[in-house]
């Protein structure tokens, strides 16, 4: 058994290290693995922060992975074609800047994610899965009927996005990119779990009553909580659609949405970095499953069936003591 | 009336044509424990919803402080100090005990949209949570795991979170519950100190219990108050006898 925090550094530096090794060993293709790993790792942790803090358990955040993805594609392919996105009234232009991508990606994911939230977190339970996966559908089916921007056939962009100072077409740079971003997310998340929001949100979830007769406004703390989960999982959206240099509308897909969830339960629920050690996995298992044979979900079914049933609380609950309380 | 903290007025509530609440008026005054007794059935948790804010009534209202708190979530009037405990402890079972007060507290100063600061390291907050544990012999368990604790034990975390709010009532669900006699003595003693502070509605099955510390007890049968009194009116009161205490035609 480790400290949780010993597990959480032994995780990144793998994450590290493998990449860094492909460099030696000239691997581009790993770097790339490395790097999906990681973009899928952020994603789940702006879902974990929604369903392992706040027992949200959304079926939708494809939805926001989407609309990060399509802020990138929107905003590159109007660059790449000199074409500005509108003129009137005011004239917006398309950018092939990546912070400045970002930063929208950010905010419409988090805007899409306090319209869905408001409206979905007036249920709970079976009806909160079902409405989120509904919008989730929404975004796809809307995405694929909508040809402004490919329509079914999505949206390529020739040269990836630029980072000042960096050459984001180098793949360890670009994983560095995002490598640097996870680290940034998981400090603040784990920021945030700890602050009061992050106390009264995973109090709310074991006991909702109980955040009420304290005075604690839980539809307001949830849906704060929805919109930073959704933001974060659009940051990764954006990041994803570059490593691709593709959106389409599959990144709107429930099957996204499922596989950010899949992180999350084989790493731990609820874990800071539950959903990085899942989406390594994934990763891994897709790679080395996915050559032997196409059915390979076959097998991930398994493994997901063995951890629900046999590791409590993920490959991390497994692995780490489990930590007292609320970490003082 | 002046010195009542908690008013309620004609509050009506039905579910189909089951009238659980049939036009019930009821006050909480200034450093009474005021019971409220009633066999299963009643329409105790119903009105106790209804004060809380879980639930609004087909008609009626509810004055808390003097004000009417009837349109009011249950959030709202606990920030203006309503102290509310549960039969069947709302707890959150995962955190420790000190985590627990600390999340009363973190509601309490309205902290809830701070993201940044630990709140286990907020010394505004742990010492708000540390001197309602105090109050209630906790501060020895603080760093207990709320699922390990005794039943007892738990009773005592629900008091001391509602008495991190600095509540102005408190509103108690069968706090006696379980309690065994000799904790449901050390209770009830409490109970006698905390009601200077801020009066006490209690919802309680324990009649001895009843008997022993409320300084008021209002009966409530089949929606309707049919008497409210003190120890003494309601114990030699012929409807409660024949409506709640079983002595129907007997003796």
């Amino acid at each position: 058994m480790f400290q949780e925090r010993t597990l959480d550094i032994f995780v990144l530096l793998i994450l590290v290290i493998v990449p860094a090794s492909a460099v030696v060993t000239d691997e581009p293709f790993t770097i790339t693995l490395a790097t999906r790993a990681v973009i899928f790792a952020l994603a789940g942790v702006g879902l974990n922060l929604a369903l392992g803090q706040g027992g949200l358990v959304s079926f939708g955040h494809a939805a926001f992975f989407g609309v990060g993805g399509y802020a990138m594609g929107i905003l590159a392919s109007h660059a790449q074609n000199y074409t500005p996105i509108m003129e009137t009234p005011f004239l917006i232009e398309g950018t092939n800047s990546m912070p400045v991508i970002w930063l929208v990606a950010i905010v419409s994911s988090g805007l899409v994610a306090l319209l869905v939230g408001a409206l979905s977190l007036r249920t709970s339970g079976v009806y909160f899965i079902m409405v989120t996966l509904a919008f989730g559908q929404m975004f796809y089916y809307f995405t694929i009927s909508w040809p402004a921007y490919g329509g079914e056939d999505g949206l390529s962009i020739y040269v990836r996005n630029q980072f000042p100072g960096l050459n984001t077409l180098d793949p360890i740079q670009f994983f560095g990119i995002c490598f640097a971003l996870l680290c940034i997310v998981l400090f603040l998340v784990d920021r945030l779990n700890k602050s009061p929001f992050g106390l009264a949100l995973n109090g709310a979830h074991q006991n909702e009553e109980r955040a009420l007769t304290v005075g604690i406004n839980v539809y307001r703390l949830r849906l704060v909580a929805f919109v930073i989960s959704g933001a974060i999982t659009g940051l990764a959206g954006a990041l994803f659609a570059d490593l691709n240099r593709f959106v389409s509308p599959t990144m709107f897909s429930w099957q996204i949405s499922g596989e950010i969830m899949i992180f999350i339960i084989l790493g731990g629920v609820a874990r800071l970095f539950g959903p990085v050690v899942g989406a390594a996995l994934f990763i891994l298992l897709e790679h080395v499953l996915g050559g032997l044979s196409d059915y390979w979900f076959i097998y991930l079914g398994v493994i997901l069936l063995a951890v629900v049933l046999f590791a409590k609380g993920g490959i991390i609950g497994k692995l780490a003591k489990r930590e007292a309380g609320h970490g003082q | 009336m002046g010195n009542s903290i908690l008013n309620v007025r004609d509050i009506r509530k039905s579910f189909g044509a089951l009238a659980a609440s049939d036009g019930i008026s009821l006050d909480l005054h200034v450093g009474e424990i005021h019971a409220l007794i009633g066999p299963n059935g009643a329409g105790k948790s119903t009105l106790i919803k209804q004060i809380a804010g879980g639930l609004k009534p087909d008609s009626g209202t509810v004055e808390f402080l003097g004000r009417n708190v009837t349109g009011m979530t249950t959030a709202a009037r606990a920030r203006m100090g309503l102290g509310r405990t549960f039969q069947i402890s709302a707890l959150a079972m995962d955190y420790t005990v000190l985590e627990n007060a600390v999340l009363g507290a973190v509601g309490q100063s309205g902290a809830v949209f701070r993201f940044f600061k630990p709140a286990m390291k907020d010394a505004a907050l742990l010492a708000r949570a540390r001197a309602a544990l105090t109050r209630v012999g906790l501060e020895a368990q603080e760093n207990t795991i709320t699922a390990e604790l005794s039943h007892g034990q738990r009773r005592q975390l629900e008091v001391a979170v509602a008495l991190t709010l600095a509540p102005k009532a408190f509103l108690m669900d069968e706090p006696m519950a379980g309690m065994g006699a000799e904790g449901s003595k050390r209770l009830t003693g409490f109970l006698q100190e905390l009601k200077q502070e801020a009066p006490i509605l209690l919802v309680e099955h324990d009649m001895d219990a009843v008997f022993a510390c409320a300084d008021r007890i209002s009966v409530l049968v089949y929606g309707k108050i049919i008497a409210t009194g003190t120890v003494e009116e309601i114990r030699t009161n012929p409807d409660v006898r024949v409506a709640y205490l079983g002595e129907e035609g007997a003796a």
